[in-house]
Protein backbone atom coordinates (compact mmCIF):
# COMPACT_ATOMS: atom_id res chain seq x y z
CA UNK A 1 0.00 0.00 0.00
CA UNK A 2 1.06 3.58 -0.42
CA UNK A 3 2.52 4.91 2.80
CA UNK A 4 1.15 8.35 2.10
CA UNK A 5 -2.20 7.67 0.51
CA UNK A 6 -3.37 4.66 2.39
CA UNK A 7 -6.91 5.94 2.59
CA UNK A 8 -8.55 3.16 0.64
CA UNK A 9 -6.59 0.27 2.01
CA UNK A 10 -8.10 -1.69 4.86
CA UNK A 11 -4.87 -2.10 6.78
CA UNK A 12 -1.45 -0.59 6.36
CA UNK A 13 1.15 -3.05 5.06
CA UNK A 14 3.53 -2.35 7.92
CA UNK A 15 0.84 -3.04 10.55
CA UNK A 16 -0.42 -6.37 9.25
CA UNK A 17 1.13 -8.45 11.99
CA UNK A 18 1.72 -8.38 15.71
CA UNK A 19 -1.80 -7.96 17.09
CA UNK A 20 -2.29 -5.95 20.31
CA UNK A 21 1.20 -6.61 21.55
CA UNK A 22 2.58 -5.45 18.21
CA UNK A 23 0.53 -2.29 18.44
CA UNK A 24 1.91 -1.61 21.93
CA UNK A 25 5.51 -2.24 20.82
CA UNK A 26 4.97 -0.05 17.76
CA UNK A 27 3.78 2.91 19.83
CA UNK A 28 6.71 2.46 22.23
CA UNK A 29 9.30 2.61 19.45
CA UNK A 30 7.46 5.41 17.65
CA UNK A 31 7.62 7.48 20.84
CA UNK A 32 11.39 7.02 21.02
CA UNK A 33 11.66 8.33 17.47
CA UNK A 34 9.07 11.09 17.82
CA UNK A 35 10.62 12.36 21.09
CA UNK A 36 13.61 13.48 19.02
CA UNK A 37 11.25 15.90 17.26
CA UNK A 38 9.39 16.98 20.43
CA UNK A 39 6.33 14.89 19.60
CA UNK A 40 4.37 12.27 21.53
CA UNK A 41 1.97 9.57 20.40
CA UNK A 42 -0.88 8.03 22.43
CA UNK A 43 -2.92 5.01 21.52
CA UNK A 44 -6.59 5.83 21.73
CA UNK A 45 -8.68 2.75 22.52
CA UNK A 46 -6.54 0.60 20.24
CA UNK A 47 -8.13 2.12 17.15
CA UNK A 48 -6.45 5.43 16.33
CA UNK A 49 -3.39 7.31 17.49
CA UNK A 50 -3.27 10.86 18.80
CA UNK A 51 -0.10 12.78 17.98
CA UNK A 52 0.77 15.83 20.12
CA UNK A 53 3.45 18.48 20.14
CA UNK A 54 4.71 20.56 23.08
CA UNK A 55 2.54 23.51 22.14
CA UNK A 56 -0.58 21.44 22.72
CA UNK A 57 -1.41 20.94 19.09
CA UNK A 58 -2.65 17.49 18.18
CA UNK A 59 -3.67 15.33 15.24
CA UNK A 60 -5.61 12.09 15.07
CA UNK A 61 -3.93 9.56 12.78
CA UNK A 62 -5.04 6.14 11.60
CA UNK A 63 -1.84 4.44 10.55
CA UNK A 64 1.87 4.81 9.88
CA UNK A 65 1.23 6.46 6.53
CA UNK A 66 -0.84 9.33 7.89
CA UNK A 67 1.33 9.52 11.04
CA UNK A 68 4.46 10.68 9.19
CA UNK A 69 2.50 13.26 7.20
CA UNK A 70 1.01 14.71 10.41
CA UNK A 71 4.33 14.50 12.27
CA UNK A 72 6.09 16.44 9.53
CA UNK A 73 3.41 19.13 9.75
CA UNK A 74 3.60 19.43 13.57
CA UNK A 75 7.40 19.29 13.65
CA UNK A 76 7.65 21.81 10.84
CA UNK A 77 10.39 19.84 9.13
CA UNK A 78 10.93 16.50 7.40
CA UNK A 79 11.47 13.52 9.70
CA UNK A 80 14.39 11.76 8.05
CA UNK A 81 15.39 8.42 9.60
CA UNK A 82 18.89 8.83 8.11
CA UNK A 83 19.53 12.03 10.07
CA UNK A 84 22.76 11.24 11.98
CA UNK A 85 21.63 12.97 15.19
CA UNK A 86 18.46 10.85 15.30
CA UNK A 87 20.46 7.66 14.72
CA UNK A 88 22.74 8.60 17.62
CA UNK A 89 19.76 9.53 19.85
CA UNK A 90 18.16 6.11 19.33
CA UNK B 1 -9.23 -16.45 -10.33
CA UNK B 2 -7.93 -12.94 -10.57
CA UNK B 3 -7.25 -11.55 -14.02
CA UNK B 4 -3.56 -10.73 -14.58
CA UNK B 5 -2.71 -7.16 -15.55
CA UNK B 6 0.59 -6.44 -17.29
CA UNK B 7 1.82 -2.88 -17.23
CA UNK B 8 3.91 -1.84 -20.24
CA UNK B 9 5.76 1.40 -19.74
CA UNK B 10 8.75 3.15 -21.29
CA UNK B 11 9.80 6.57 -22.51
CA UNK B 12 8.40 8.29 -25.60
CA UNK B 13 9.42 6.43 -28.73
CA UNK B 14 11.01 3.52 -26.86
CA UNK B 15 8.87 0.92 -28.60
CA UNK B 16 5.96 0.24 -26.22
CA UNK B 17 3.29 0.13 -28.89
CA UNK B 18 5.42 -2.04 -31.18
CA UNK B 19 6.00 -4.45 -28.32
CA UNK B 20 2.31 -4.59 -27.38
CA UNK B 21 1.26 -5.05 -31.03
CA UNK B 22 3.62 -7.98 -31.49
CA UNK B 23 2.68 -9.55 -28.18
CA UNK B 24 -1.00 -9.47 -29.12
CA UNK B 25 -0.29 -11.49 -32.24
CA UNK B 26 1.31 -14.30 -30.24
CA UNK B 27 -0.94 -17.33 -29.74
CA UNK B 28 0.17 -17.68 -26.11
CA UNK B 29 -1.29 -14.28 -25.26
CA UNK B 30 -4.83 -15.64 -25.64
CA UNK B 31 -7.63 -13.15 -25.41
CA UNK B 32 -6.22 -9.89 -24.17
CA UNK B 33 -7.89 -6.61 -23.36
CA UNK B 34 -5.69 -3.58 -23.92
CA UNK B 35 -5.94 -0.24 -22.18
CA UNK B 36 -3.95 2.58 -23.73
CA UNK B 37 -3.60 6.26 -23.06
CA UNK B 38 -3.15 7.17 -26.67
CA UNK B 39 -4.69 5.60 -29.71
CA UNK B 40 -1.67 4.26 -31.48
CA UNK B 41 -0.95 1.57 -33.98
CA UNK B 42 -1.85 -1.33 -31.74
CA UNK B 43 -3.40 -4.00 -33.95
CA UNK B 44 -6.77 -4.68 -32.40
CA UNK B 45 -7.75 -7.76 -34.36
CA UNK B 46 -9.66 -10.00 -32.00
CA UNK B 47 -8.47 -8.02 -29.06
CA UNK B 48 -10.24 -5.31 -27.21
CA UNK B 49 -8.88 -1.86 -27.26
CA UNK B 50 -9.87 0.76 -24.78
CA UNK B 51 -8.77 4.32 -24.72
CA UNK B 52 -8.26 6.00 -21.39
CA UNK B 53 -7.98 9.70 -20.98
CA UNK B 54 -5.36 10.90 -18.57
CA UNK B 55 -7.54 11.59 -15.59
CA UNK B 56 -5.84 11.63 -12.27
CA UNK B 57 -7.70 11.73 -9.00
CA UNK B 58 -5.67 13.26 -6.22
CA UNK B 59 -6.02 11.61 -2.87
CA UNK B 60 -6.89 13.85 0.11
CA UNK B 61 -3.37 13.74 1.52
CA UNK B 62 -2.24 15.41 -1.66
CA UNK B 63 0.69 13.25 -2.65
CA UNK B 64 1.01 13.81 -6.37
CA UNK B 65 3.24 10.81 -6.88
CA UNK B 66 0.68 8.41 -5.51
CA UNK B 67 -2.42 9.99 -6.93
CA UNK B 68 -4.75 7.15 -7.69
CA UNK B 69 -5.32 6.69 -11.35
CA UNK B 70 -9.08 6.87 -11.19
CA UNK B 71 -9.35 6.50 -14.93
CA UNK B 72 -7.58 3.18 -14.88
CA UNK B 73 -9.65 1.86 -11.98
CA UNK B 74 -12.87 2.90 -13.80
CA UNK B 75 -11.78 1.20 -17.00
CA UNK B 76 -10.83 -2.04 -15.29
CA UNK B 77 -14.11 -2.19 -13.39
CA UNK B 78 -16.04 -1.39 -16.55
CA UNK B 79 -14.22 -4.06 -18.56
CA UNK B 80 -14.98 -6.64 -15.90
CA UNK B 81 -18.65 -5.65 -15.66
CA UNK B 82 -19.12 -5.77 -19.43
CA UNK B 83 -17.33 -9.10 -19.66
CA UNK B 84 -19.57 -10.55 -16.95
CA UNK B 85 -22.65 -9.19 -18.71
CA UNK B 86 -21.58 -10.85 -21.97
CA UNK B 87 -21.32 -7.51 -23.76
CA UNK B 88 -17.70 -8.15 -24.75
CA UNK B 89 -15.82 -11.40 -25.36
CA UNK B 90 -14.15 -12.99 -22.36
CA UNK B 91 -10.51 -12.00 -21.88
CA UNK B 92 -7.79 -13.70 -19.89
CA UNK B 93 -5.38 -10.87 -19.42
CA UNK B 94 -5.22 -7.08 -19.51
CA UNK B 95 -2.29 -5.13 -20.90
CA UNK B 96 -2.06 -1.49 -19.83
CA UNK B 97 0.17 0.65 -22.02
CA UNK B 98 1.11 3.92 -20.32
CA UNK B 99 2.08 7.20 -21.91
CA UNK B 100 5.78 7.77 -22.40
CA UNK B 101 5.93 10.33 -19.64
CA UNK B 102 3.92 8.39 -17.09
CA UNK B 103 5.30 7.72 -13.65
CA UNK B 104 4.47 4.06 -13.04
CA UNK B 105 4.07 4.45 -9.25
CA UNK B 106 0.46 5.77 -9.25
CA UNK B 107 -0.56 3.06 -11.70
CA UNK B 108 1.04 0.35 -9.57
CA UNK B 109 -0.67 1.93 -6.56
CA UNK B 110 -4.06 1.66 -8.28
CA UNK B 111 -3.47 -1.98 -9.14
CA UNK B 112 -2.37 -2.84 -5.60
CA UNK B 113 -4.61 -0.76 -3.39
CA UNK B 114 -7.92 0.08 -5.07
CA UNK B 115 -10.21 -2.46 -3.37
CA UNK B 116 -12.57 -2.99 -6.30
CA UNK B 117 -9.60 -3.50 -8.60
CA UNK B 118 -7.62 -5.83 -6.34
CA UNK B 119 -10.70 -7.99 -5.85
CA UNK B 120 -10.74 -8.97 -9.52
CA UNK B 121 -7.28 -8.17 -10.90
CA UNK B 122 -3.67 -8.82 -9.94
CA UNK B 123 -0.55 -7.01 -11.12
CA UNK B 124 1.32 -9.56 -13.20
CA UNK B 125 4.44 -7.67 -14.22
CA UNK B 126 5.82 -4.22 -14.90
CA UNK B 127 7.52 -4.33 -18.31
CA UNK B 128 9.65 -1.34 -19.31
CA UNK B 129 10.99 -0.68 -22.80
CA UNK B 130 14.28 1.20 -23.15
CA UNK B 131 15.65 2.01 -26.55
CA UNK B 132 19.31 1.33 -27.24
CA UNK B 133 19.72 4.59 -29.07
CA UNK B 134 18.50 7.03 -26.43
CA UNK B 135 18.83 4.98 -23.27
CA UNK B 136 17.97 6.66 -19.99
CA UNK B 137 18.35 10.32 -20.75
CA UNK B 138 15.38 11.54 -18.76
CA UNK B 139 14.30 11.24 -15.13
CA UNK B 140 11.03 9.68 -16.25
CA UNK B 141 12.80 6.90 -18.09
CA UNK B 142 15.04 6.17 -15.09
CA UNK B 143 11.96 5.87 -12.85
CA UNK B 144 10.27 3.60 -15.37
CA UNK B 145 13.32 1.35 -15.64
CA UNK B 146 13.68 1.20 -11.84
CA UNK B 147 10.06 0.09 -11.48
CA UNK B 148 10.48 -2.78 -13.96
CA UNK B 149 10.24 -6.50 -13.31
CA UNK B 150 11.25 -7.04 -16.94
CA UNK B 151 13.39 -4.71 -19.05
CA UNK B 152 13.09 -4.85 -22.83
CA UNK B 153 15.94 -3.22 -24.74
CA UNK B 154 14.71 -2.15 -28.18
CA UNK B 155 16.20 -0.74 -31.38
CA UNK B 156 19.54 -2.51 -31.07
CA UNK B 157 19.64 -2.39 -34.88
CA UNK B 158 20.07 1.39 -34.63
CA UNK B 159 22.70 1.55 -31.89
CA UNK B 160 25.02 -0.74 -29.98
CA UNK B 161 22.96 -1.67 -26.90
CA UNK B 162 25.90 -2.68 -24.69
CA UNK B 163 26.22 0.65 -22.85
CA UNK B 164 22.47 0.83 -22.18
CA UNK B 165 22.40 -2.79 -21.04
CA UNK B 166 25.30 -2.21 -18.67
CA UNK B 167 23.61 0.85 -17.22
CA UNK B 168 20.30 -1.00 -16.79
CA UNK B 169 22.01 -3.93 -15.07
CA UNK B 170 23.52 -1.53 -12.55
CA UNK B 171 20.33 0.47 -12.12
CA UNK B 172 17.91 -2.43 -11.68
CA UNK B 173 19.83 -5.66 -11.11
CA UNK B 174 16.67 -7.47 -9.97
CA UNK B 175 14.90 -7.10 -13.31
CA UNK B 176 15.33 -9.67 -16.07
CA UNK B 177 16.59 -8.07 -19.25
CA UNK B 178 15.69 -9.14 -22.78
CA UNK B 179 16.51 -7.62 -26.14
CA UNK B 180 13.77 -7.35 -28.73
CA UNK B 181 13.89 -6.10 -32.30
CA UNK B 182 10.54 -4.80 -33.53
CA UNK B 183 8.82 -6.15 -30.43
CA UNK B 184 9.79 -9.73 -31.21
CA UNK B 185 9.82 -11.40 -27.81
CA UNK B 186 8.15 -14.48 -26.37
CA UNK B 187 5.39 -13.60 -23.88
CA UNK B 188 6.84 -16.21 -21.50
CA UNK B 189 10.06 -14.18 -21.29
CA UNK B 190 8.05 -11.25 -19.98
CA UNK B 191 5.37 -12.83 -17.84
CA UNK B 192 6.54 -16.22 -16.54
CA UNK B 193 8.11 -16.45 -13.11
CA UNK B 194 7.91 -12.75 -12.30
CA UNK B 195 6.71 -13.44 -8.76
CA UNK B 196 8.95 -16.42 -8.10
CA UNK B 197 11.47 -14.49 -6.00
CA UNK B 198 14.70 -15.84 -7.35
CA UNK B 199 17.30 -14.89 -4.73
CA UNK B 200 19.82 -14.36 -7.52
CA UNK B 201 17.84 -11.21 -8.29
CA UNK B 202 19.32 -9.78 -5.10
CA UNK B 203 22.82 -11.02 -5.73
CA UNK B 204 25.05 -8.94 -7.95
CA UNK B 205 28.32 -7.12 -8.14
CA UNK B 206 27.89 -3.63 -6.93
CA UNK B 207 29.79 -1.21 -9.08
CA UNK B 208 30.12 2.42 -8.17
CA UNK B 209 28.47 4.83 -10.55
CA UNK B 210 29.16 8.39 -9.66
CA UNK B 211 28.26 9.99 -12.94
CA UNK B 212 24.60 9.50 -12.13
CA UNK B 213 23.44 9.91 -8.60
CA UNK B 214 20.91 7.10 -8.96
CA UNK B 215 22.39 3.76 -8.09
CA UNK B 216 21.40 0.32 -6.88
CA UNK B 217 22.92 -1.23 -3.82
CA UNK B 218 22.27 -4.21 -1.61
CA UNK B 219 22.08 -4.07 2.18
CA UNK B 220 22.42 -7.34 4.09
CA UNK B 221 21.78 -8.14 7.74
CA UNK B 222 23.06 -11.25 9.51
CA UNK B 223 20.64 -11.04 12.43
CA UNK B 224 16.84 -11.32 12.07
CA UNK B 225 15.18 -7.94 11.61
CA UNK B 226 12.50 -6.67 13.96
CA UNK B 227 9.46 -6.38 11.68
CA UNK B 228 7.81 -3.64 13.76
CA UNK B 229 10.98 -1.55 13.70
CA UNK B 230 11.46 -2.24 10.00
CA UNK B 231 7.91 -1.10 9.17
CA UNK B 232 8.34 2.11 11.16
CA UNK B 233 11.74 2.75 9.59
CA UNK B 234 10.70 2.12 5.98
CA UNK B 235 7.46 4.12 6.15
CA UNK B 236 9.40 7.02 7.70
CA UNK B 237 12.10 6.74 5.06
CA UNK B 238 9.59 6.68 2.21
CA UNK B 239 7.77 9.71 3.61
CA UNK B 240 11.04 11.67 3.91
CA UNK B 241 12.85 10.35 0.83
CA UNK B 242 10.13 8.65 -1.26
CA UNK B 243 10.96 10.52 -4.43
CA UNK B 244 14.61 9.46 -4.08
CA UNK B 245 13.85 5.79 -3.42
CA UNK B 246 12.85 4.55 -6.85
CA UNK B 247 12.65 0.92 -5.84
CA UNK B 248 13.07 -1.30 -2.83
CA UNK B 249 13.02 -5.05 -3.07
CA UNK B 250 14.13 -7.77 -0.72
CA UNK B 251 13.91 -10.95 1.27
CA UNK B 252 13.71 -10.33 5.01
CA UNK B 253 14.49 -12.64 7.89
CA UNK B 254 11.89 -11.64 10.49
CA UNK B 255 12.43 -14.74 12.62
CA UNK B 256 9.91 -16.97 10.81
CA UNK B 257 10.66 -20.24 8.95
CA UNK B 258 10.74 -18.52 5.58
CA UNK B 259 11.51 -14.96 4.49
CA UNK B 260 9.16 -12.06 4.01
CA UNK B 261 9.14 -10.74 0.45
CA UNK B 262 9.19 -6.98 0.12
CA UNK B 263 8.65 -5.07 -3.11
CA UNK B 264 8.04 -1.35 -3.44
CA UNK B 265 8.01 1.30 -6.15
CA UNK B 266 8.54 4.80 -4.74
CA UNK B 267 5.87 5.29 -2.04
CA UNK B 268 3.98 2.19 -3.05
CA UNK B 269 4.76 -1.04 -1.22
CA UNK B 270 3.20 -4.34 -2.29
CA UNK B 271 1.54 -6.18 0.60
CA UNK B 272 4.47 -8.19 2.04
CA UNK B 273 4.26 -11.92 1.43
CA UNK B 274 5.57 -14.75 3.64
CA UNK B 275 7.39 -17.55 1.83
CA UNK B 276 7.11 -20.96 3.54
CA UNK B 277 10.85 -21.51 3.21
CA UNK B 278 14.05 -19.81 2.07
CA UNK B 279 14.80 -20.26 -1.63
CA UNK B 280 18.51 -20.99 -0.99
CA UNK B 281 21.10 -21.49 1.74
CA UNK B 282 21.64 -17.79 2.32
CA UNK B 283 19.25 -16.79 5.10
CA UNK B 284 20.40 -13.26 5.65
CA UNK B 285 18.01 -10.37 5.12
CA UNK B 286 18.81 -8.79 1.77
CA UNK B 287 17.42 -5.48 0.61
CA UNK B 288 18.11 -3.89 -2.75
CA UNK B 289 17.55 -0.16 -3.06
CA UNK B 290 17.54 1.86 -6.25
CA UNK B 291 17.98 5.32 -4.87
CA UNK B 292 19.16 8.83 -5.61
CA UNK B 293 21.69 10.44 -3.30
CA UNK B 294 21.37 7.92 -0.46
CA UNK B 295 24.42 6.14 0.95
CA UNK B 296 24.29 2.47 1.77
CA UNK B 297 26.20 2.95 5.01
CA UNK B 298 23.72 5.58 6.21
CA UNK B 299 20.81 3.21 5.55
CA UNK B 300 22.54 0.36 7.38
CA UNK B 301 23.35 2.49 10.41
CA UNK B 302 19.84 3.90 10.57
CA UNK B 303 17.98 0.59 10.22
CA UNK B 304 20.29 -1.06 12.73
CA UNK B 305 19.61 1.76 15.23
CA UNK B 306 15.84 1.41 14.77
CA UNK B 307 15.99 -2.38 15.29
CA UNK B 308 18.13 -2.00 18.43
CA UNK B 309 15.78 0.61 19.87
CA UNK B 310 12.79 -1.72 19.46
Amino acid sequence: MCVLCNVLASEHWAELEGGRRGRFMRVRLLNRVLAFYGLRLDDWSGRVWVLRDRKGRSAVVNDLGSLWVAAERLAGRPLDPLEPALVVAL
Amino acid sequence: MKIPVALVTGFLGSGKTTLVSRLLQHPDMGETAVIVNELGEVGIDHHLLRRVDERTVLMPSGCLCCALRGDLADELRDLKARRDAGEIPPFERVVVETTGLANPAPIVSTLLSEPLVTHHFRLEAVVTTVDAQHGLRHDESVGQAAAADRLVVTKSDLADPSAVIERLRRLNPGATLVEALFGDVEPAALFDGVREHDPRDLDYDESPEHAHEIRAFCVTFDEPLDWIAFGIWLTMLLQARGSDVLRVKGLLDVGADGPLVLNGVQHVVHPPEHLPEWPDEDRRSRLVFIARGIEREALERSLTAFCRAA
